[in-house]
């Protein structure tokens, strides 16, 4: 399926001579940003790209008299601008942090007990390497897992390839935005990616289902999501709650959670009966658009009313204003999109609503990304698996094209089809990530091994049986990125600072566990500079130039499909597929269909979460900077539900969920920005883990709540939005 | 429907300022009372009639008092200062739009005048002090002997006193951004509030040491403090009257000036309104009503107005209220005031 | 002569916070303190409901009355652009200037001197925005000088309506929001 994505970054391959000869300009460029502040003296500037989400944004850290100072946005960075999110800028908070872990840990109590005994590198990674040995020894090395996030578990990934496991898996597919995915896959044969490749700086009119840009702060399309309210772009919002983003709004839709596929089959019932649609578009690249469109009659703005809660008048509004604006209309696929179990096939709807529309592969909606072809280094080749990967056994969920984080959970705990004996965790803290922890910890029961490498002591940290302490972003180099993007760029990440204690990065860690295990001609470099040299060499690059100026730009390619951007369509068809043939032949709705969502206990309220701009997932509260921007979570309760309750804003509640889990204590905010019949609160607060002092029992834990999840039957994605829960006051 | 969400929590700003903790309510109040006290030692210099205890505790005991309770006063305005090694600053300049800094030469230039007043009369009123000290006789009679030197010492404690009395009230006063404070009205009242703790400190000392001697001895003084503390005394129609009848006076106009400063807030904006109301119903209220009109006002004029009528006998009640009353008052216009707010405007 | 003012537009900033954070590192702002900060405010009911979200911190009034109480001089007007500074080994730490500012925009910085923002004085010095406009990822920042018609601050005033923060305070604040 891939296919035609990697032809694309194929060509761009001859870019990177030109943007060799652009260093003259950029270096003075690095110049002007390399003195950003008064009273430089003593000043050193090094440019890196940041850590604190996956974003990858290129910054520029300032160390003075040797302490880090500040960071700030790389101007050559295409994806800031030369500007930084919250997370970013006070990212020089994970260096100091003073509840990271600084030393390699082991176990010496009952697992989850947090007890610990100091060790030294060589023993806890002997004590890895035994044990990993006597696992492939006993169950094959598949019986190991890997569950990553970020850029930076490339290497552990490649030294657990070479041990000859396939089974690795993170939680941004099946627990965030995988159904999107699927669903523009499964209708365009392409991802929206990531950076998504949305043109929301072009857009004219912009649609938001509960994606919160401003308080998601995915910097890129923040920036960008300002500047389309900064040229009166038509924004449209469809939430439960009054977002910072509704308040930017031409129409604010407040939406009964749960129902968005109604509203986007009403939409495009009232596109298609009215003839809004870009026929012109649809006729040359359309698939099975008659059957679609017959598909959609009984789906009226009347029929969509009680559903949904939103007025006909304004879903007529609403569809004929997406319409006017078109092809330069948004549907926004959003990120995490795990809500309610049918995800992928809503995601295919808002897929299908931007074909109407003709948004995809042009400008103002989702252009054609492009990036630098920077081979792999050359490595031996792994060893074939003699069993393929067992998070989806079956394909029970065909159209899951990445690895289900959850589907390896429930092999470890069934040990079906085969058993899983150990964990390796790098930088996700599953406890949180991933839905029902109980299920998660019942999972770790059954291991002979957890090993988990972060930066702070995470709630999963907490039940590992080795914990290795990595340097942070700050102290590192890591893999490059070659981003994917409407500018082609090649980005480094190099260490600023020393680590402060005996933290170590981590493609030191999986080199050196790969020796300990024997694997070390895996590992053909000494050093990871060497590493990274030979890669930009063989890219047609210059290492020194990309150390000193920390990003390369690469040649623009077109964009949209009027600019020459090819309009290849990766399905079956070969086009838009408004009627999926594949989906029907798999035995699912070969267009969207409706099911309303299941109700919750009387007198309880549904549970929504999300992100605040400051924290990212449960990896910041500790950050002692970004914690003194946000150092609680507040549960959002309607005003008028709260005096119902004799509730009112700052009172502490704790939750508890339709299965009786009962939450940490939380504040109230009664506000007038949410529907009654749901709470909101902002995802990674409640810590449990002891170790981070500075966040334990601040705020409450959604993911503690989220007992329940509906799997979407096409990918396996866990809908997380299907529980409810009742305040208790807490006296 | 209204909600404001405020993310900033500052220590000693949020949610309301608080940053005056007791030490800013004490000095002001003790600033008042010497304020009161160099009026009424300057006056009664003026108007010196010799041997009348009365006029000997005002013109001597109560100077003495004062410095005692002036530099017990810099002590606490010392101890509320959070850049303390600095506080040498104050005298390198002098900045006429701050009344702090105002306040900060009158008070250097307070020691001196009261103690020159307390030294006029010094040999007389403590004669076992004199016998030790010739030199207090000898600076007396030097004072005595140049009836305009006493007259420059009388006026110049006026003047000063009514300087740092006004000075307390228009510290606050000034500080527009909190609209409890921002009237003219403050340095009047926190005058008047002044004098009329000095009158009834100096009433109270007269009651304390009455039975004994017409001139106690300094010790006999000090000893009258502890030992005669709840005594219960005979009706003494000599006691004091004009004291007195100047204590009720000072709390009838004090009075009209709390009056007045409620009535000038809550004829102004939403904002001054909403301040007034904090004493008058919100969180102060219980405190202002009771501590302040009740106890600390109307119960001594009363009580002051039996004394007079010699219907009652003289006791230390009325002076210890009022005392009270005006470190009450003290207190609570400064934590209200802080409580006040021109934010409400920005909801 | 020069007039430095800030003006922010209401209708692009999210509340991020980045502002917040920006000037924390760059002028190493104690932890628990800080010189800028968010207010959000909601009017309405749901879901006919509105939102504005401020970024604030001191308004260097043209007529400041934290300079005023200020006894030993060390709240002044800076000679640059009308910016009210705090010479810190000139403050006793009385607090007035506190009590003073309607905005509530200084604090007692640990070290004992009254603290507050500086309009990034010695960023501006050379040539540079304050570290929150420089790093606002909305761009609902802008910094420059009242006095000079051409800059874009004077034009986003003339072009825009704005108000500042509690006029009728009388300090007559210079930072001003486009609405």
């Amino acid at each position: 399926m891939n296919a035609l994505s990697r032809r694309r970054f194929l060509k761009i391959s001859a870019a990177t001579v030109v943007a060799a000869g652009m260093a003259g300009r950029s270096s003075r460029a690095l110049a002007a940003s390399a003195t950003p502040s008064g009273g430089t003296a003593g000043v050193r500037t090094i440019p890196t790209f940041c850590d604190i989400c996956f974003w990858k944004c290129g910054a520029i850290a300032s160390v003075r008299d040797g302490q880090l100072w500040k960071i700030e946005g790389n101007p050559l960075d295409p994806l800031c601008q030369g500007r930084l999110c919250p997370r970013g800028t006070g990212g020089i908070g994970a260096h100091s942090d003073p509840d990271r872990l600084r030393a390699p840990l082991i176990r010496t109590h009952e697992r989850g007990e947090e007890k610990w005994q100091e060790v030294t590198w060589d023993e806890a990674l002997d004590y890895i390497a035994v044990r990993m040995k006597q696992i492939a020894a006993a169950h094959g090395p598949e019986a190991m897992a890997l569950f990553s996030h970020g850029i930076g578990g490339t290497f552990l990934k490649h030294t657990l390839k070479a041990y000859g496991t396939p089974n690795m898996a993170a939680p941004s597919f099946a627990q965030c935005r995988g159904p999107r995915d699927v669903g523009f896959r499964l209708t365009f044969g392409d991802d929206v990616g990531s950076p998504e490749r949305t043109d929301i700086a072009n857009t004219d009119c912009l649609v938001l289902i509960g994606s919160h840009l401003g308080e998601n702060m995915h910097n890129t399309q923040v920036q960008e999501f300002a500047t389309a309210v900064g040229r009166g772009a038509s924004i449209i919002v469809v939430d439960p709650r009054f977002s910072v983003a509704a308040s930017k709004a031409k129409f604010y839709l407040p939406i009964k959670p749960g129902t968005d596929l109604a509203l986007l089959l009403a939409w495009m019932h009232v596109i298609v009966t009215e003839k809004l649609y870009d026929a012109d578009y649809v006729a040359k690249h359309g698939f099975g658009f008659e059957q679609f469109a017959a598909s959609l009659t009984s789906y009226t703005p009347e029929w969509a009313f009680p559903e949904t809660g939103i007025d006909p008048d304004t879903i007529r509004a609403t569809a004929r204003e997406m319409a006017r604006h078109h092809p330069a209309t948004l549907v926004h696929p959003g990120r995490h999109v795990n809500w309610n179990g049918d995800d992928a096939q809503r995601s295919r709807a808002i897929a299908l609503l931007n074909a109407l529309l003709g948004s995809w592969g042009r400008k103002g909606g989702f252009y054609q990304p492009s990036s630098m072809d920077v081979p792999a280094y050359p490595y031996p080749p792994y060893p074939k698996s003699g069993r393929s990967k067992l998070d989806n056994p079956d394909h029970k969920h065909p159209f899951a094209h990445e690895a289900l984080t959850t589907g390896i959970r429930d092999a470890t705990i069934t040990g079906k089809p085969y058993p899983i004996k150990g964990w390796m965790v790098y930088a996700t803290n599953l406890l949180h990530a991933l839905p029902n922890e109980a299920e998660t910890i019942r999972a770790i029961q059954q291991l002979d091994l957890l090993v988990v490498v972060d930066v702070i002591p995470s709630e999963t940290a907490g039940w590992a049986d080795v914990v290795l302490p990595e340097s942070t972003y700050l102290e590192r180099f890591d893999d490059l990125n070659p981003e994917y993007f409407r500018q082609p760029f090649l980005g480094l990440r190099q260490p600023v600072v020393d680590s402060p204690h005996d933290q170590k990065p981590n493609w030191w860690i999986a080199k050196k566990l790969a020796e300990k295990l024997g694997l070390g001609a895996y590992y053909p470099w000494q050093d990871i500079e060497e590493y990274l040299a030979h890669r930009v060499t063989a890219a047609g690059l210059s290492y020194p130039e990309l150390k000193q100026k920390g990003i390369i730009l690469g040649q623009r390619q077109p964009l949209y499909f009027d600019e020459g951007a090819p309009a290849e369509f990766d399905t079956p068809s070969g086009q838009i597929e408004f009627y999926s043939l594949q989906l029907e032949k798999a035995g699912f709705d070969p267009v969207p269909r409706y099911t309303p969502p299941a109700a919750g206990p009387a007198g309880s309220f549904r549970l929504l979460f999300g992100r605040a701009p400051m924290h990212s997932f449960s990896r910041t509260q500790s950050n002692r900077l970004l914690s003194g921007l946000m150092s609680e979570n507040t549960v959002w309760l309607n005003h008028t539900a709260a005096t119902r309750l004799g509730l009112k804003t700052d009172d502490y509640v704790r939750l508890r969920n339709q299965d009786g889990v009962l939450s940490n204590r939380i504040k109230v905010k009664a506000t007038e920005r949410i529907r009654p019949d749901c709470v909101y609160m902002v995802h990674g607060f409640g810590h449990t883990s002891r170790g981070l002092r500075h966040a334990y029992g601040k705020g409450a834990s959604d993911a503690q709540l989220v007992t329940r999840y509906q799997t979407d039957p096409l990918m396996g994605g866990t809908g997380m939005n299907v529980n409810f829960v009742t305040l208790e006051p807490e006296v | 429907m209204t909600e404001f969400t405020l993310f900033r929590h500052t220590p000693g700003i949020d949610p309301t300022l608080h940053i005056w903790g007791w030490e800013i309510p004490v000095y002001l109040f003790l600033g008042g009372l010497v304020a009161g006290l160099m009026i009424l030692a300057g006056a009664r210099l003026l108007i010196m009639r010799p041997h009348e205890r009365q006029a000997m505790v005002c013109c001597t005991i109560g100077p003495l008092a004062g410095l005692a309770l002036l530099s017990l006063g810099m002590l606490a305005l010392f101890l509320d200062l959070s850049h303390k090694l600095y506080v040498w600053r104050l005298y390198l300049i002098f900045e006429p739009t701050s009344p702090m800094s105002w306040g900060s030469w009158i008070l250097l230039l307070v020691y001196p005048a009261l103690l020159a007043n307390a030294l006029t009369h010094l040999p007389e009123t403590i004669p076992a002090l004199a016998k030790r000290a010739p030199m207090l006789v000898t600076i007396s009679d030097y004072i005595l002997a140049r009836p305009r030197l006493v007259v420059a010492i009388g006026l110049a404690n006026i003047t000063l006193g009514i300087a740092l009395g006004i000075y307390t009230g228009i510290l606050l006063g000034t500080l527009g951004a909190r609209p409890l404070w921002s009237s003219a009205v403050l340095g009047p009242l926190f005058l008047f509030s002044g004098l009329s703790t000095a009158a009834a400190l100096l009433h109270g000392i007269l009651v304390f040491t009455t039975p004994d001697a017409e001139r106690p001895e300094f010790a006999d003084f000090l000893l009258s403090l502890l030992a005669r503390w709840s005594q219960a005394r005979p009706l003494d129609t000599r006691i004091a009257p004009t004291l007195a009848q100047a204590d009720n006076s000072f709390l009838t106009i004090e009075l009209a000036l709390l009056g007045l400063l409620l009535i000038g807030h809550l004829s102004s904006t939403a904002v001054h309104q909403q301040a007034a109301w904090l004493l008058l119903t919100g969180p102060y209220a219980a405190v202002f009503w009771i501590g302040v009109i009740g106890l600390g006002i109307l119960l001594p004029l009363f009580l002051q107005h039996l004394e007079l009528q010699h219907r009652i006998r003289h006791t230390l009640a009325p002076s210890l209220l009022v005392l009270t009353g005006g470190l009450v008052l003290r207190f609570v216009l400064v934590n209200a005031g802080q409580a006040s707010h021109w934010a409400a405007m920005l909801n | 002569m020069s007039r430095y003012i800030m003006v922010i537009d209401t209708k692009r900033c999210v509340g991020c916070m980045d502002c917040v954070v920006a000037c924390k590192t760059e002028n190493h702002v104690p932890e628990g303190f800080t010189r800028d900060w968010i207010t959000e405010t909601v009017h309405g009911r749901f879901p006919t409901t509105n939102l504005e979200i401020r970024t604030e911190r001191c308004n260097h009034c043209a007529n400041p009355p934290c300079v005023h109480c200020c006894p030993t001089g060390a709240s002044h007007v800076h000679a640059r652009g009308g910016v009210v500074l705090v010479t810190p080994e000139k403050c006793i730490g009385c607090k007035a200037c506190l009590a003073a500012c309607p905005y509530d925009a200084r604090f007692v910085h640990p070290k004992g001197y009254a603290d507050k923002c500086t309009f990034c004085i010695h960023r501006v010095e050379n040539g540079l925005d304050p570290a929150c406009v420089s790093v606002c990822p909305t761009r609902c920042m802008h910094f420059g000088d009242a006095d000079d018609p051409q800059s874009g601050v004077s034009r986003l005033l003339a072009a825009r309506p704005h108000h500042p923060l509690l006029p009728e305070a009388g300090t007559q604040p210079r930072i001003y929001y486009l609405t």
